[in-house]
C-alpha cells in the first residue's frame, strides 16, 4: 500500500455490545438466541398498538459498568429518545436510544501496537433495543420476507469511539481490548458470529500532515476481526486510489463483501435520514444515584490490564505469560484457581499455557470452562510431581488421561501404575544393567567423553519405562560411573 | 325506571338485594343498544355473546357472595382500550380488523371486579378530534339533538351513557376527550391526574397528555369507576405509585370553607351567554353552598393550544409509525416494493385529520425545526404548569366552562380545522399541566342542549373535584334529565 505514504487513515468505530440480560430491555421476553422465530416475543417487543415499555434495570447497571471500565463520566439523569425511521423488521416504526445525554461519557482505552501504548477516546457509549431480522425465503418463485422479531428489543450499548486510530492495526488493537473489557464484565457473550459483538467503521483519508479530517465512508456490520481488518484495508486502498485521480470521495454507508474483500456502497448520503429524535415520552428519566455507581464499581472485577500487572509484580510471571493468562477472564481465573492450590506460579502457568491449552484446542478449541480437568484437578497433579510421586513426563501421560475420563490424578497413577520408582536398590540394579550391557560406551565415558552421561540416564530411564525418579538416576549413575 | 337508567351504585344495590340478575341487566342494555343505536352510532362493535357469558360469571360471583362494586354492571370501552379477543379498531379502518391478543390494564382490571363489557365504542379516529367527525365508522350523534356531534374524541362514550346503552364507560383525554364530550351529551366525564391509571393497553395519540378516564351517570359512579381502575401499574412505567383513596367515601365533606378559583383568562368576551348565564348560576350556588371564590391568573393560557398541536402531533407522529401494514391492520394490496406497501396501506388505512396530524407532527419534528417547534413547545408547557402549581397556593380547585359552545352542528366546523380546534381551548391546559379535571353537567342552553362544568384540582387532586362536584349536583340535579331518545 504505497497510499500508506501520502494519506494518513482517520478511524473511529462503533461498537454495538448485545448485553447478556435474562430479560429484553423494555419487556419480559427471554433473550436467549436461536430460539424458534417469534417465539420470544409480547405485545410490548411486537410493538402492538397500546403497549409500553418499561426499562430493565439491568441494563443500567451493565451501561455503568462498561462506563466505569472504559474511564467514563456517568450521566446522571438519563433520558430514552425515538428514533423514527421506517423498517419492517422495527415494529413500532421507531428505535427506543439514547441521544443528547448518553448514559457515559468523555472515556479512553489504552492500547498496545508495537510495543506503543495509544490513548483511544470514546465518545459515548449509550443504551439502546435492538431491531428485529429479516428472514428472506429460500423458496424458488417466492420473494416474500419473514420477519423473526426474537432478538427485537434485546439490549445493546452502542460504544462510540473518537476517530483516534490512524492503522488498521489500531483499530483491531482497540476492538480486542474493549471485546476483552465486556467479556471480562460478564456484560456480553462476545460472539462475533452470533452478532452480539458487532462494529461499524468510520474511515477516511487525510494527506500526510494534514489536520483536517476527509470524507468519510461507514463500513456497516463487519462480524470479525479478520474481516474489519480487510474491510478497512480495502477502504484505504479504495479512497487512495480515488484521491489519487484527483476525485472526492462521497460520504455513504458502504457493506462489506467477505467473499471479495471489498466493500461496496449501500445508501448514499441522498437518502441520509432525519431521525427526528425526541425524548420517549413513555418512559420517565433514569435517575442515577452516586450510590448507585459506586454500589457498581465496588462490585466490578478485577480488569485484565491490572491483572496483567499484578500476575507480573506479584507472582513473578513473565510479561508473555501474563498476557496469555488474561487474554480471558476463564483462563486467568482458572490460573488462579489452580494457583491457589498449588502457589508456584511459573508452573502453573507453563502448564495452563502449555498442556491445557493444547488440549483444548486439539478438542474442537472447546472453551477453558469445559475443560475435564479442572483447575482443582490440574493442581492435583502437580502435587503428585512435586512430591515425586511421578516425573513431569509421566504427568504429562496422566493428564491426557485426565483429559479422557475427567478422573483423578493418583486414580490413574494407581490404575496404570505409574509411580515413580525412587527405591535406590531397584535403580541400582537397573543402572548396572544398563552399564554391563555398553562396556565401550562406559569405556568411552570414563576415558572423558562426559556428553555420554545423557545416553546412559536415557537408557535407566526406557529401563524403567520413565517411571525411575530422575534425580535419583543422576546421582546414582554419577556414583557408579566415577567409581 | 328501567334497569338500563340506572347508575352503577343503583345497579349494583340491585344486583346484591337479587332484585335483578346480571344478565337481566345486560339483556336490558343489549335489548337498548338494539333499539336506539342505529340513530346514535355510539358503538363500532357490540359483543353480545360475550357479554351474556360475563354476566353469568357475574350472577355466580353474586350468589357466592362475591360482589364488588362493578360485578355484573354492563360497561362500555372506548374503542381505544384492546381487548383481547374483540376487535379494536381505534376508529380507523387500519385497524378495522384488528384483533389484540391481550386485554390493557384498565380492562383486565374491570374484569377482575366482574364488569360485563357489552362493546367498543365510537370515536374519533386515533382519538384525534373534537366532534367524533373523524371516526371511519361515521360520526357518533348527539343523543339530546341527533342533528348535533356529541362532542369528542370519546364521543360514543359519552353518547352511551346520555342514550342509556351502557351503564358507565370508559373514554381517554388528551386535550379534553372525556371532559368535552360529557358536557355536550350531559354527563360526568373525568380526566384524572397524569399517571393516575395506567395507560397500558390503550392506544396512543399523545403519550405525554393521554389518560384514561370514566363517564358516567352521576358524581358517585365516577368516584366508583376511578377507583377501580387508578392505581399503579408495573406495565407503564409513567403510571405514578401513591395510594388510591376511597374516593366515594370522601363525596360528602362538602364546599364549605373550600377555595375555589376562577382563572380570568377563561371568562372572556365571546363565550356562548347560555355556558356564560350556566357558569354564572354555578359559581352563585357554590358561593351559597359556603365555597369562598377567588378570581386567579393562568397567564399563559393563551398559548395552550398551539402548545398542545405541536406536543400532541409530534408524539402521534411516532406512535402511529407501527401502523406500516407489515404485521397487523390493513395493509394495501398490489403495492410494489416496502416503500410503496408503506406509503399505500397508510394512505389508505388513515383519515385525513390523522395524515393532517401527523405531518404537523413530523414537520415540527424534522431537523432545522425542533428547536423552534417541539423544544420550545415543551418550554411553554412547563410555564403552563408553573401557572396552575402558582394557582393552586391560592385555590383548592379551579372552575371554569369545558367549551366556548354547547354540541355544535354535525359538520359545521369540519371545513375550518383551526375553529374545531379551539373547541378544546378550556381543556388542553389541564393536559398539558398534567393535573385533573372533571365535567358535570351544569345546565342546558336554550336549544336544550346539555352544558357542562369544569373544575380543576391539584395533581392527584381527584378527591377535591369529586366532593366538589357531588355538592353541585346534589344541589342542581341536572344530570336526573334524559335525553329525549
Ligand atoms: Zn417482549
Amino acid at each position: 500500500m504505497g497510499a500508506n505514504m501520502k494519506y494518513q487513515v482517520v478511524i473511529g468505530l462503533e461498537v454495538h455490545t448485545q448485553l447478556t440480560t435474562n430479560t429484553k430491555i423494555f419487556c419480559g421476553c427471554s433473550t436467549r438466541f436461536g430460539a424458534e422465530p417469534n417465539s420470544q416475543t409480547c405485545p410490548v417487543c411486537l410493538g402492538f398498538p397500546g403497549a409500553l415499555p418499561v426499562l430493565n434495570q439491568q441494563v443500567v447497571e451493565y451501561a455503568i459498568r462498561a462506563g466505569l471500565a472504559t474511564n467514563c463520566s456517568i450521566t446522571q439523569r438519563n433520558v430514552f429518545a425515538r428514533k423514527n425511521y421506517f423498517y419492517p423488521d422495527l415494529p413500532k416504526g421507531y428505535q427506543i436510544s439514547q441521544f443528547d445525554l448518553p448514559i457515559c461519557q468523555h472515556g479512553h482505552l489504552d492500547i498496545e501496537v508495537e510495543g506503543e501504548t495509544k490513548r483511544i477516546g470514546i465518545t459515548r457509549i449509550h443504551m439502546e433495543e435492538d431491531a428485529g431480522k429479516l428472514v428472506h425465503a429460500d423458496i424458488p418463485g417466492v420473494d416474500d420476507s419473514c420477519v423473526d422479531l426474537n432478538r427485537a428489543c434485546t439490549p445493546l450499548l452502542e460504544i462510540v469511539s473518537e476517530p483516534d486510530m490512524r492503522s488498521p492495526d489500531e483499530a483491531i488493537a482497540y476492538l480486542k481490548k474493549l471485546h476483552q473489557i465486556v467479556m471480562y464484565l460478564g456484560i456480553c457473550d462476545g460472539n462475533l458470529e452470533e452478532g452480539s459483538f458487532r462494529c461499524d467503521a468510520n474511515v477516511s483519508l487525510m494527506p500526510v500532515g494534514s489536520t483536517v479530517f476527509g470524507t468519510r465512508a461507514e463500513l456497516k456490520n463487519i462480524n470479525s476481526f479478520k474481516f474489519i481488518k480487510q474491510a478497512i484495508e480495502y477502504e484505504i486502498e479504495r479512497q487512495a486510489e480515488i484521491l489519487d485521480d484527483g476525485g472526492k470521495v462521497v460520504q455513504e454507508t458502504r457493506l462489506f463483501d467477505p467473499n471479495t474483500g471489498t466493500t461496496r456502497s449501500m445508501r448514499g448520503k441522498e437518502e441520509a435520514h432525519d431521525y427526528r429524535y425526541f425524548p420517549d415520552p413513555d418512559l420517565v428519566p433514569v435517575i442515577i444515584s452516586d450510590d448507585w455507581i459506586e454500589k457498581v464499581r465496588g462490585g466490578l472485577p478485577e480488569l485484565p490490564e491490572a491483572k496483567r500487572a499484578r500476575f507480573m509484580s506479584d507472582l513473578g510471571l513473565p510479561e508473555y505469560d501474563a498476557e496469555v493468562l488474561v487474554a480471558s477472564r476463564e483462563l486467568a481465573q482458572y490460573f488462579e484457581d489452580a494457583f491457589a492450590l498449588f502457589p508456584q506460579a511459573k508452573t502453573v502457568s507453563n502448564w495452563v499455557m502449555g498442556e491445557v491449552t493444547r488440549a483444548l484446542n486439539d478438542d474442537n478449541n472447546r472453551s477453558i470452562a469445559e475443560c475435564p480437568v479442572t483447575s482443582a484437578l490440574l493442581a492435583d497433579l502437580l502435587k503428585l510431581m512435586e512430591k515425586g510421586t511421578i516425573s513431569g513426563k509421566i504427568a504429562k501421560t496422566v493428564f491426557d488421561e485426565m483429559y479422557k475420563t475427567g478422573n483423578a490424578p493418583e486414580k490413574i497413577v494407581e490404575e496404570k501404575g505409574l509411580v515413580q520408582v525412587s527405591d535406590t536398590g531397584a535403580i541400582e540394579a537397573m543402572i548396572d544393567e544398563v552399564l554391563e550391557k555398553n562396556p565401550g560406551q562406559v569405556a568411552e565415558y570414563r576415558g572423558g567423553k562426559e556428553t555420554l552421561f545423557g545416553f546412559f540416564v536415557g537408557q535407566v530411564m526406557r529401563a524403567s519405562k520413565g517411571k525411575a525418579n530422575p534425580a535419583v538416576v543422576n546421582e546414582m549413575l554419577l556414583k557408579k560411573l566415577q567409581g | 325506571m328501567e334497569i338500563f337508567d340506572l347508575t352503577i351504585h343503583e345497579l349494583h344495590e340491585k344486583l346484591k338485594a337479587k332484585e335483578v340478575s346480571s344478565v337481566e341487566a345486560t339483556r336490558a342494555m343489549l335489548d337498548r343498544i338494539e333499539a336506539v343505536d342505529s340513530q346514535v352510532n355510539a358503538y363500532i362493535t357490540v359483543t353480545p355473546e360475550q357479554a351474556l357469558v360475563e354476566a353469568e360469571e357475574a350472577d355466580r360471583r353474586i350468589a357466592a357472595g362475591d360482589i364488588a362494586s362493578l360485578t355484573g354492571i354492563p360497561v362500555g370501552l372506548k374503542d381505544i382500550f384492546v381487548t383481547k379477543g374483540i376487535r379494536t379498531t381505534c376508529g380507523s379502518r387500519i385497524l378495522e380488523n384488528f384483533v389484540p391478543p391481550y386485554d390493557g390494564t384498565a380492562v383486565a382490571k374491570l374484569k377482575e371486579q366482574g364488569a360485563v363489557i357489552v362493546g367498543k365504542l365510537n370515536q374519533d379516529e386515533f382519538a384525534m378530534g373534537s366532534s367524533n367527525e373523524s371516526s371511519y365508522f361515521g360520526p357518533c350523534r348527539n343523543p339530546w339533538d341527533l342533528s348535533c356531534t356529541p362532542g369528542g374524541s370519546s364521543g360514543g362514550s359519552a353518547a352511551a351513557i346520555a342514550a342509556r346503552t351502557a351503564t358507565a364507560t370508559l373514554g381517554t383525554d388528551t386535550g379534553g376527550s372525556i371532559r368535552q364530550p360529557a358536557s355536550h351529551c350531559g354527563c360526568v366525564g373525568l380526566k384524572p391526574t397524569y399517571g393516575r391509571v395506567s395507560r397500558y393497553g390503550v392506544i396512543a395519540y399523545a403519550s405525554s397528555l393521554d389518560q384514561v378516564g370514566p363517564l358516567t351517570r352521576d358524581v358517585t359512579d365516577s368516584a366508583l369507576l376511578l377507583g377501580a381502575v387508578a392505581g399503579y401499574d408495573p406495565m407503564d412505567s409513567t403510571s405514578v405509585n401513591t395510594p388510591v383513596p376511597d374516593y366515594v367515601a370522601g363525596l360528602g365533606s362538602g364546599v364549605k370553607g373550600m377555595k375555589i378559583g376562577l382563572p380570568k383568562q377563561y371568562f372572556i368576551e365571546g363565550l356562548d351567554p347560555d355556558v356564560k348565564r350556566a357558569m354564572d348560576e354555578a359559581i352563585a350556588l357554590y358561593k351559597s353552598l359556603g365555597a369562598e371564590i377567588r378570581e386567579v391568573s393562568l397567564p399563559n393560557t393563551e398559548y395552550a393550544v398551539a402548545t398542545y398541536y405541536i406536543i400532541a402531533t409530534a408524539e402521534a407522529s411516532a406512535n402511529l409509525a407501527r401502523y406500516d401494514g407489515v404485521r397487523f391492520g390493513h395493509r394495501a394490496e398490489n403495492a410494489r416494493g416496502l416503500a410503496q406497501m408503506y406509503a399505500k396501506s397508510r394512505a389508505e388505512g388513515f383519515g385525513s385529520e390523522v395524515k393532517r396530524r401527523i405531518m404537523l407532527g413530523t414537520y415540527a419534528l424534522s431537523s432545522g425545526y425542533y428547536d423552534a417547534y417541539y423544544v420550545k413547545a415543551q418550554k411553554v408547557r412547563t410555564l403552563i404548569q408553573q401557572d396552575f402549581l402558582n394557582a393552586f397556593k391560592e385555590v383548592d380547585v379551579l372552575l371554569t366552562p369545558i367549551a366556548p359552545t354547547p354540541a355544535f352542528k354535525i359538520a359545521e366546523k369540519l371545513e375550518d380545522p383551526l375553529q374545531m380546534y379551539l373547541s378544546d381551548i378550556f381543556t388542553i391546559p389541564v393536559n398539558l399541566a398534567g393535573t385533573c379535571g372533571i365535567s358535570v353537567p351544569a345546565g342546558f342552553s336554550a336549544a336544550g342542549l346539555p352544558i357542562g362544568l369544569q373544575l380543576v384540582g391539584k395533581p392527584f387532586g381527584e378527591q377535591d373535584i369529586l366532593t366538589a362536584a357531588y355538592s353541585f349536583e346534589k344541589e342542581t340535579q341536572w344530570h336526573l334529565k334524559k335525553a329525549p331518545l
